[in-house]
């Protein structure tokens, strides 16, 4: 089996919010090989977010607190790392695009700078050489007339070409993986096409790793290769892409799936995930997913379900593993 | 693919500047009409003062078509703002002077004080921001507010008495007061402005830090400070350069309203120190019906006010470039 290129092994992010202690993340475990596309799906507030952002140490501390667990790259844990150990992998190694591009890049320095900056910080390189790199990187996302496009500010671009910078600033170091937390999900939807093919295109050229993060099951359809699927806070279910589409195990997957719109399949109403996501500081007894599942019975409510191995490489976090013919036939 | 539409970054900051400069001109105009009207419109008679009470009807009559009071409020406002305009000003009742060198002398005083006051607000209010934003609600952060809410209560000529007592009485640093003079004593005039900048500083401050504090902690919970961590930037990058550019404009305004009050004088200190300011002159000025010194001073401060606007205008321009588009 090929080595992993980063291992997330039991972690736990909580956070001190008014009404006590969310349970953001509860014992997340997956990883992510050299050059693969892994999608991380859930709905907002599942957790996703608050995972990729542990890697880097970027959970802002109070009111979150890594909890237990371990996040180990090249062979050390990076929770266990001091600061600035962390922040030489942060933009070089590994790098991360956010969701927002409007409000992302910094509005008082031109976009010039900012992409020139991770070199000048990781590679050492001088204003100027790393400005001309920072060129051929705006160029390389095709940003049109890019060297007219140094000296301007964020306000001056686009959603889609303040992406495109955001992508550029991320790739500049030949990071060996890219964390991109739902990096199309402000954009129009003509501008999501074209801004993925780029990171695909762009990933394949650079042989490195994407984790991308997405509730968007379209998106990940097109460029994962293996899915991890998350609800509040857990992991429910990991397979390869294909058979997440075909053949989900987990009723919340299903449901996710379920929820999709479809070309070509117009059966009048979207069919919806009845209920709502629990509340992260309340302690839930058994399956998380079970007040809304058409399948629950007795043991869901009262005894959490482990991840039960499914198949080779798929997991899947529910009673019907070893309960199969609960499964109800028509929900 | 269309581009978004783009301005040139110098004419877009020419039309900044041009469009700030009719504004303050306009606004210079209306100052000017507004502080005559007032001191015009006031009851008391400058020649009845300066005769006194036992003046013959003539003896007024002559001294008020001597200053000009018998003439129409227009040809009195044009004769004054044409004067102002042509570099003649109006003399001064009890000084025999013009009024225009009398505040020129005073200004050597009352601006380097000023200025001496803002530079001691900077330099203890940005570092003392900063630091209690980044430690929000923790015993240093709490340690500052305390401090910030102990200046905010302490009147200014309060803390320039303790100053004095200590520095001048007590350890006999500093002169405990007076001004010998720039030509005369370099150095013991610059000693002699140190505690009274000192003072009006300290408590602009109290005021500053708390406004750098909640100013760098919007800015540090923003999507682009996150980036700049996620880039792998030292910390003292994200915080001085990508974080407190952002949140220097708010800072700014207060710095420059506090910069104007304090070049119009400042009235209680320069008295606690026997200063030969701006404030204490229209402070005697008022009490003298001294009428051309008062009214040159009250516009001189209105427009130092609105000048110092116009600068701060630029530095927001400087800061972001957002502002020089709109």
């Amino acid at each position: 089996m090929t080595q992993s290129l980063l291992e997330i092994k039991d972690l736990s992010v909580y956070f001190d919010v008014p009404e006590g202690v969310a349970r953001a993340v509860d014992g997340v475990s997956f990883n992510v090989l050299p050059g693969e596309t892994l999608a991380l799906v859930g709905e907002s507030g599942c957790g996703k977010s608050v995972t990729s952002m542990s890697i880097l140490g970027l959970i802002p501390s109070p009111p979150g607190r890594i909890e237990r667990g371990r996040i180990i790259y090249s062979g050390r844990n990076l929770l266990e790392e001091k600061e600035e150990h962390l922040r030489r992998i942060r933009g070089n190694e590994i790098s991360m695009i956010f969701q927002e591009p409007m409000t992302s890049l910094n509005p008082v320095l031109s976009i010039g700078r900012q992409v020139a900056e991770p070199l000048m910080v990781h590679r050492g390189l001088s204003r100027e050489d790393a400005t001309a790199e920072a060129l051929s990187w705006l160029e390389r996302v095709r940003i049109p007339a890019a060297a007219k496009r140094l000296e301007d500010y964020p306000h001056q671009l686009s959603g889609g070409m303040r992406q495109r910078v955001m992508i550029a600033m991320a790739l500049v170091c030949q990071p060996r993986l890219l964390i991109a937390d739902e990096p199309t999900t402000a954009l129009d939807v003509t501008i999501q096409a074209q801004v993925l093919t780029l990171m695909h295109s762009l990933k394949e050229e650079l042989g490195m790793a994407l984790m991308l993060i997405t509730h968007d099951l379209g998106v990940v359809a097109q460029v994962a290769r293996r899915v991890v699927v998350m609800y509040a806070g857990q992991v429910v279910e990991e397979a390869p892409v294909a058979d997440i589409f075909d053949n989900p195990f987990h009723p919340y997957t299903q449901g996710l799936l379920r929820s999709m719109p479809r070309l070509g399949q117009n059966k009048g109403r979207l069919a919806e995930i009845p209920g709502t996501v629990p509340v992260l500081t309340e302690t839930i007894a058994g399956c998380r997913f079970a007040p809304r599942c058409a399948h629950q019975f007795d043991r869901c409510r009262i005894e959490a379900p482990p991840l039960f191995e499914i198949a080779d490489g798929r997991r899947a976090r529910c009673w019907l593993k070893r309960y199969p013919d609960r499964r109800k036939a028509h929900v | 693919m269309p581009l978004p539409s783009r301005p040139p970054a110098i004419p877009a900051m020419t039309r900044y500047f041009v469009k700030k400069a009719i504004t303050l001109l306009i606004l210079l105009f209306l100052v000017s009409i507004t502080v005559f009207a007032v001191l015009f419109a006031l009851p008391g008679d400058p020649a009845q003062i300066i005769l006194g009470i036992n003046a013959t009807p003539e003896t007024l009559a002559n001294l008020r078509a001597q200053l000009g009071l018998d003439r129409s409020f227009s040809a009195q406002y044009f004769g004054w703002i044409g004067g102002l305009l042509t570099g003649h000003s109006s003399m001064s009742i009890n000084y025999d002077m013009p009024v225009f060198d009398l505040i020129l002398s005073r200004l050597a005083v009352t601006g380097p004080m000023a200025l001496m006051a803002m530079v001691f607000a900077v330099v203890i209010s940005l570092p003392l921001g900063i630091y209690a934003a980044r430690r929000q609600n923790r015993t240093g952060d709490v340690t500052v507010m305390f401090f910030t809410q102990l200046g905010l209560a302490t009147p200014e000529f309060w803390l320039g008495i303790l100053l004095m007592l200590l520095f001048a009485v007590h350890w006999k640093l500093f002169s405990a007061g007076g001004f010998p003079g720039w030509s005369a004593d370099f150095i013991g005039s610059f000693k002699a402005l140190l505690l009274p900048a000192f003072a009006l500083g300290v408590i602009r401050a109290a005021i500053l830090t708390r406004l750098t504090r909640s100013s760098m902690l919007d800015v540090l919970r923003e999507d682009y400070v996150r980036t700049a961590r996620a880039k792998g930037l030292r910390e003292r990058t994200v915080v001085y350069v990508h974080a407190l550019r952002n949140a220097l404009v708010p800072v700014l305004t207060i710095l420059g309203l506090q910069l104007g009050q304090l070049l119009a004088g400042a009235i209680i200190i320069e008295n606690v120190y026997y200063l030969p300011g701006l404030g204490r002159l229209v402070f005697q000025a008022i009490g003298q019906r001294d009428l051309p010194v008062v009214r040159d001073i009250v516009l001189f401060m209105a427009a130092a006010v609105v000048v110092v606007n116009f600068v701060v205008d630029f530095a927001y321009a400087a800061l972001d470039p957002r502002i020089r588009v709109k």
